[in-house]
């Protein structure tokens, strides 16, 4: 019983520091937009109404979330290995790539029960393969994993652009044809209507049900063990005889297939065809997300959110005020966050000897 | 020295408190430490006696309490004034630049200078004339980096003379020295003594202490417990105040060997520090071999190679006549082995996961389900009767290992791999740091596996525990076994000739 009182004090007080950090960073910001000759109220108003305030607001700011949600995601797999995925950003590209080809290959005839699933899971493949690339290197050559993710980038970029650009490119455009209907992801809108207008597809409900099972498989079985204790010690790991390679190997690939399943959002859900660019830095601030989040995959949702209504916030007052403000308020926010989450550091008693 | 001044004593410590939140690790402690002695400090592990010597060097203010050094009071000034009034500390971990030479870390922080330049000369002198009041030989020029820890610490010592310490405090120093090392230490603190000054030794090892020091005080909970001329106290006295109860004394208790369970023929492994050149030995099941040797004759190579950690160049390493040579170390353990390695905090234990999850690195945990899921109630239940049985502090299964002391992260590393009922045991130092009440624990669980009849390979620097704990000693050298000898008939004296290269009898 007290237990759960503790529990539910410390995650209410884990909530409500940061809300206070937001509002801190908002006060700060008003400063410079007043000596522009904004009215900080009305704009800030307005900030809310278009993120939080309304049902088409908030429809925007899960849609972008449902993004950072899965490379979060596949961010923070990867570091509970020890390992830092910067690839995501190439693993998705790809990923899209292939979601796009299976659903196109299937064509209209296919079902939804299979064409559905099928082009989520070709893209997962996708990115898991890869992924797999750098994790064979870095598991079994100790080729240290950042810099062959970043270069690995460049070559799913160039890759990815030159199939779309050679193959697959509709005329005189940088995007693929539109995939099959049975493929597409619907929308939340015909379930909740007050998010009528916004691109929030099922894909929400899919990454939301991938961070619940992570954060399982993490805490609750052996693989998850396993992989968290080679990511915590290497040297310990390998003294239980836990294969430290193979689990680095596979941390790696699940990451990469992760990546790959976030390009649904956009492939399957929004667009409804692979574009050259989709991505839009979505994996890199995946690396953000997961980094605000500890890497916990629970966590992983507000993060995404501040990231998500950060985005749209940018697009909402982006008209009014000087592109610039608009950074600083941005880093302003995550600034304060990050300095508001920071674990005070513990006093420790000298050891007494 | 006149004879007044003889009365003056080289340190006072008067009525000392100190409190760190919850804990009082001083309570009204007072120590005189008169010049021309060797003065010892022992204690457990937590008993205050690092606290205290920080306090006469000034770096820890007491709560209360006076610290006069030399009849002169030391104020807030910390360790500058008590440098200044003849007062010098050797920590347990050096606090020398490694990349400066001896030379210049002796003069660190008080460089002799002839205008705008470094006086090189001066430096190198004050090097030279400290060691050689001391009676050894030191390169000034050496990098420090490059020394072997027993001459870092010279450095230290000498560090000290130069800059005037009269009174010379020394934090745990053995820890982390050879048997050779120590005594070399030895010799170095009768020479500083000789000359009327006076040192003061912290440790928690009674045998070097008895051999050395002129007076003991023992400390137990942050208070003075005891204090004797070293020629009134015996070790079971000393032993029994420090824990502060009496302690069932461990006999030496041969085993009842079976057949052999381990076997190494002719091991070779790669590399150049602590490799095997051709090992062979047999441990048998209910039988102890104890390795000894001077530390990287392949004591590590050793371990390694039985547990899995390091491959094989050749030979092979049986585990009840199956060569297992070319399996993992998770293929050996699902065969009944378990390790309890040298380094905890690296290899022992991942301190930042909770007590009851270290418990789950020995190989094939039995909470988790043919599908791999956790049952995180019977672990639970597991890790409760494991801390109680081995007395781990704070009973807590939640807590990160690394919030234990190093005893009970020894502790909790024993409960896990001796509740496994191992058929093979290799143990690794298994009571580094660990103080004396905690140590017989250990030695006894350690001696319950044995009658249980598993076959143990002890490998230990602490030549007393493996005369104390081993049926049978190998000693290692250059990486071959240079003898292996009955532990009836095995003395110390005759260890140490063959661990440094001397010739079998």
């Amino acid at each position: 019983m007290n237990a759960v009182v503790h529990r539910v004090r410390r995650a209410a007080g884990a909530a409500a520091l940061p809300g206070v950090a937001v509002l801190a960073a908002l006060a700060a910001g008003a400063v410079p937009l007043a000596l522009l000759g904004h009215d900080p109220f009305a704009l800030y108003a307005r900030l809310f109404a278009d993120t939080f305030g309304s049902g088409y607001g908030f429809g925007q700011v899960l849609f972008k979330a449902t993004t950072l949600l899965g490379t979060g995601l596949a961010v923070a797999v990867a570091r509970h290995a020890g390992l830092f995925n910067i690839g995501v950003e190439g693993q998705m590209a790809l990923g899209g790539l292939a979601s796009a080809c299976a659903a196109l290959a299937l064509g209209p005839a296919c079902p939804a029960a299979i064409a559905m699933p099928a082009a989520l899971l070709a893209g997962a493949a996708a990115g898991a393969a890869w992924a797999a690339i750098p994790g064979w290197m870095r598991a079994w050559r100790g080729v240290h994993e950042v810099i062959a993710t970043i270069l690995l980038n460049f070559i799913a970029f160039a890759l990815a652009g030159f199939v779309l650009i050679r193959y697959l490119a509709d005329f005189e455009t940088l995007h693929t044809a539109a995939i099959p209907v049975a493929a597409r992801l619907p929308r939340l809108e015909s379930l909740v209507p007050a998010l009528r207008g916004a691109p929030v597809n099922l894909d929400l409900v899919i990454v939301l049900a991938l961070c619940v099972l992570a954060a399982f498989v993490l805490a609750r079985t052996r693989w998850g063990f396993e992989v968290r204790a080679v990511g915590m010690s290497e040297r310990a790991a390998a003294a239980a005889g836990i294969p430290v390679r193979r689990r680095m190997f596979e941390a790696m690939v699940v990451s990469g297939a992760l990546a790959g399943a976030a390009a649904a959002n956009f492939v399957q859900g929004y667009k409804h065809y692979f574009e050259d660019g989709f991505t839009a830095e979505a994996g890199f601030k995946g690396i953000a997300v997961a980094l605000l989040a500890r890497s916990h995959p629970i966590a992983l949702v507000p993060a995404a959110l501040l990231f998500g209504a950060l985005d749209r916030g940018a697009f909402v007052i982006g008209g009014d005020v000087p592109k610039e403000f608009v950074d600083v308020l941005q880093a302003l926010v995550l600034l304060s966050v990050v300095v508001a989450m920071r674990r005070r550091s513990r006093r420790v008693a000298p050891e007494a000897a | 020295m006149s004879a007044a001044e003889a009365d003056i004593e080289a340190l006072v410590l008067h009525d000392i408190t100190k409190r760190y939140a919850a804990v009082v690790a001083n309570d009204r402690v007072s120590l005189r430490v008169r010049r021309g002695t060797i003065h010892a400090l022992v204690g457990e592990n937590g008993a205050g006696k690092s606290t205290l010597a920080h306090v006469a060097y000034g770096l820890v203010l007491a709560d209360s309490g006076t610290v006069t050094i030399e009849g002169r009071a030391l104020g807030r000034g910390g360790p500058r004034a008590a440098l200044g009034l003849g007062l010098g500390l050797v920590h347990q971990h050096f606090m020398l630049v490694p990349t400066l030479t001896v030379a210049e870390n002796v003069s660190l922080g008080y460089e002799p200078h002839r205008g705008a330049w470094l006086d090189r000369a001066v430096m190198a002198a004050r090097v030279r004339d400290a060691a050689h009041t001391l009676g050894f030989e030191l390169d000034p020029d050496a990098r420090a980096g490059d020394l072997s820890v027993g001459e870092q610490q010279r450095v230290e010592i000498v560090r000290a003379l130069a800059r005037g310490a009269r009174t010379l405090v020394l934090d745990e120093p053995t820890a982390v020295l050879t048997a050779q090392e120590v005594d070399d230490l030895f010799r170095v603190l009768r020479a500083w003594v000789a000359r009327g000054h006076a040192v003061v030794l912290v440790s928690h090892r009674l045998s070097e202490v008895r051999a050395l020091a002129d007076t003991i005080t023992v400390m137990r909970a942050g208070r003075v417990v005891a204090e004797r001329a070293a020629g009134q106290a015996d070790a079971a006295e000393l032993a029994e105040l420090i824990v502060g109860r009496r302690m069932a004394a461990l006999e030496r208790r041969p085993g009842k060997p079976g057949a052999v369970a381990l076997a190494l023929e002719d091991v070779h492994t790669a590399g150049e520090r602590d490799a095997l050149r051709g090992v062979s030995l047999t441990v048998r099941a209910g039988e102890i071999v104890g390795v000894a040797g001077v530390l990287g004759n392949g004591q590590q190579g050793l371990v390694r190679a039985v547990v899995g950690l390091e491959s094989t160049v050749q030979g092979a390493v049986r585990f009840d006549g199956e060569d297992v040579a070319a399996l993992g170390v998770s293929a050996r353990r699902a065969r009944g082995l378990a390790y309890v390695p040298e380094d905890r905090l690296e290899e022992g234990l991942v301190p930042d996961l909770s007590l009851a999850e270290n418990l789950l690195l020995a190989g094939r945990a039995p909470e988790f389900d043919p599908w791999g899921r956790l049952d995180r109630a019977r672990l639970q239940v597991r890790a409760s009767a494991s801390l109680a049985e081995y007395d781990v502090r704070p009973r807590d299964a939640t807590l990160p290992a690394r919030a234990l002391s190093g005893g009970n992260q020894q502790r909790l590393i024993l409960a896990r791999e001796l509740g496994r009922m191992p058929r093979w045991l290799v143990l690794a130092q298994p009571t580094r740091g660990v103080d004396v009440g905690g140590a017989a624990f250990l030695h006894a669980r350690i001696l319950a596996a044995r009658d249980a009849g598993a076959a143990v390979l002890l490998v230990s620097a602490d030549l007393d525990e493996i005369l104390l704990l081993a049926d049978r000693i190998v000693v290692l050298y250059a990486g071959r076994v240079a003898d292996t000898l009955d532990a009836a008939g095995a003395d110390a004296r005759r260890l140490g000739v063959l661990m440094t290269g001397g010739a079998r009898t």
